[in-house]
């Protein structure tokens, strides 16, 4: 089976996929994922799929999990490059995408979560990474 | 990987596996290419693809697919037939409302595939399997 | 409607002894229909040459126009047709160029007398109704590919999508929007945001004259895919009527942005990105 890979870019993970997924493979890059983000602590994931020429219900629903698993785990998720023609099928399936953040390319994708998290650069989140209150851990 | 197939014949394909679907998707697209569809309805018909295919794996247990060229003097398109032996539908409007799922997945698969084609037919019942044709024109 | 052996060689005898007299017979008797809208020499030209293929056929095999060798008198046929339909002659007087070669048949078979020619006439006229048929329908193909040709041109510039600002683009909407053609705006505007990068679109409706429940669907639609892609659609030009049928028809806009005018909605849209904000610092400075 076909695994695809994750690449690490400073604080946010980046997975390119360029191959047509077996619903195998789909679910193995959700379990790849959630184990990057927590290994790396990363706070951002980019999933671009600028090479997919569809995008069904079962992917959808991959990118919806990954969306959901990684909010969870701190770490915002943006999907990039979506084509023309797959918007509009997805629109024609009735499958909405709730909840996942989108960009038209990794550059915008990657500002959307730079802007997601203004205060934080990626030296010092380590200082505070249970909360966002620095109060709270000063009196912790 | 798809060159030298006559797309004049139907090509017939198992979905026995996960891989199988994949292959239903890449020749689908194939013949969607070849039957002059546009990019966005080529994109619609392989969705169905998927889905239709997916479920005959998921609920029919496996089963077979046909992809046939079309041409009606006027228009050329693509037909497609899924069938399995599996325990077929019971009750198929329920089946055909949307989020209606047995199998734990978004219930858009028939009623979202029945909207991205133009024709639609469904031949089922309880314990005789399922037949689907579906069929996209080109504009 | 084949003529049978017999049947197919007496016709080729026929035309082929009286060859003058048959094409200057048919051409009056066309001429009189198209009403002098084609030059005789034009036309008798034309009847020549279709003269000729039923010949042609008939040596090679029996009249019939659906067999293999009748090639030639199809294609003659169907250049007569398509020459016809893009010229403006009506169908009538498209059909009419074949038709009127029954009554210089006629003319002949009656001349030559004997006890076949009612059956004969009979026979020929079948053929000939063949023949008027294949007109009639390569006529309306050129026709309909004519009319065809016509809607996507009018597509093409009735739907423009403009770049107004770094990252704004815009479309504006003008006359009755049917399915096919909102179909093409929505792919022309998502295919435009991946080409410009542009995370903003704006749709103006100014120019629409009505909006009913599907146009309204349409225009969601593109709304929601362009979301999809990480793009924000701004619906602007929305007159006091279309907003009154927007809501009497229970149409739900949600949370997407709607502006009254172009100006406003480049407004709102440049206030979002953060252009004007810099603007405006610029112009205090």
């Amino acid at each position: 089976m076909e695994r695809v890979p994750i690449l690490k870019i400073g604080d946010i993970l980046l997975v390119s996929i360029q191959v047509d997924m077996s619903d195998q493979t789909a679910l193995q890059l959700q379990e790849d994922l959630a184990e990057r983000i927590v290994s790396t602590g990363s706070h951002g994931v980019i999933i671009d799929i600028t090479a997919l020429d569809i995008v069904d219900s079962f992917v959808g629903r991959m990118l919806s999990t990954i969306a959901s698993i990684s909010k969870v785990l701190d770490a915002e998720t943006v999907v990039v490059g979506m084509r023309p023609a797959v918007a509009i099928t997805l629109v024609e399936l009735g499958l909405s995408l709730n909840g996942i953040r989108t960009a038209l390319n990794v550059e915008r994708g990657m500002e959307l979560i730079a802007a997601a998290r203004p205060d934080e650069s990626p030296d010092d989140d380590e200082f505070h990474d249970e909360t966002d209150e620095p109060e709270t851990t000063d009196s912790a | 990987m798809t060159t030298g197939i006559d797309l004049s014949q139907p090509q017939a394909q198992a979905i026995r596996s996960d891989e199988d679907v994949v292959r239903v998707r890449q020749l689908v697209r194939t013949v969607a290419v070849a039957a002059k569809l546009s990019l966005v309805d080529q994109t619609k018909v392989v969705t169905a693809a998927s889905e239709l295919a997916r479920n005959t794996l998921v609920y029919g247990g496996g089963g077979s697919v046909e992809v046939t060229t079309m041409d009606n003097g006027r228009r050329r398109g693509v037909r497609i037939v899924f069938a399995d032996s599996g325990p077929g539908i019971a009750d198929l409007d329920l089946a055909l409302t949307d989020g209606y799922t047995t199998g734990g997945g978004l219930g858009l698969g028939l009623s979202g595939a029945r909207r991205l084609v133009d024709e639609f037919d469904i031949d089922t019942g309880a314990g005789r399997g399922t037949r689907i044709t579906v069929t996209k024109w080109a504009r | 409607m084949a003529l049978n052996a017999e049947e197919s060689g007496r016709l080729a005898a026929l035309l082929s002894e009286h060859v003058d007299q048959v094409t200057q017979r048919w051409t009056e008797a066309v001429a009189v229909q198209l009403r002098g809208r084609l030059s005789q020499a034009e036309l008798r030209r034309q009847l020549q040459e279709l003269h000729r293929a039923i010949l042609t056929t008939a040596e090679n095999g029996i009249v019939d126009v659906d067999a293999e060798h009748a090639a030639e008198l199809r294609a003659v046929l169907g250049e007569l047709s398509r020459g016809r339909a893009r010229q403006g002659f009506s169908a009538t007087e498209t059909a009419i160029s074949v038709y009127a070669l029954k009554e210089v048949l006629l003319e002949l078979l009656e001349a030559r007398g004997g006890e076949s020619v009612l059956r004969d006439f009979v026979a020929f006229s079948g053929l000939i109704d063949q023949m008027g048929l294949f007109t009639f329908e390569s006529f309306v193909r050129t026709r309909e590919g004519l009319i065809a040709d016509q809607a996507e041109q009018l597509l093409e510039l009735s739907t423009p999508v403009v770049k107004l600002w770094d990252g704004v683009v815009a479309v504006p909407l003008v006359g009755t929007l049917d399915s096919a053609r909102a179909q093409v705006v929505m792919e022309r505007l998502l295919q435009t945001l991946v080409d410009t990068g542009s995370p903003y679109a704006i749709i103006d409706i100014t120019g629409v004259p009505a909006v009913d429940t599907q146009v309204a669907q349409h225009v969601l639609k593109t709304v929601v895919a362009a979301r999809l892609m990480g793009a924000e659609c701004i619906i602007s030009g929305i007159r006091p009527q279309i907003a009154q049928t927007i809501v009497a028809l229970g149409i739900e806009f949600g949370d997407i942005a709607t502006k009254a005018s172009l100006a406003d909605a480049l407004r709102h849209v440049l206030r979002l990105s953060g252009v004007e904000t810099s603007r405006r610092s610029r112009r205090g400075a």
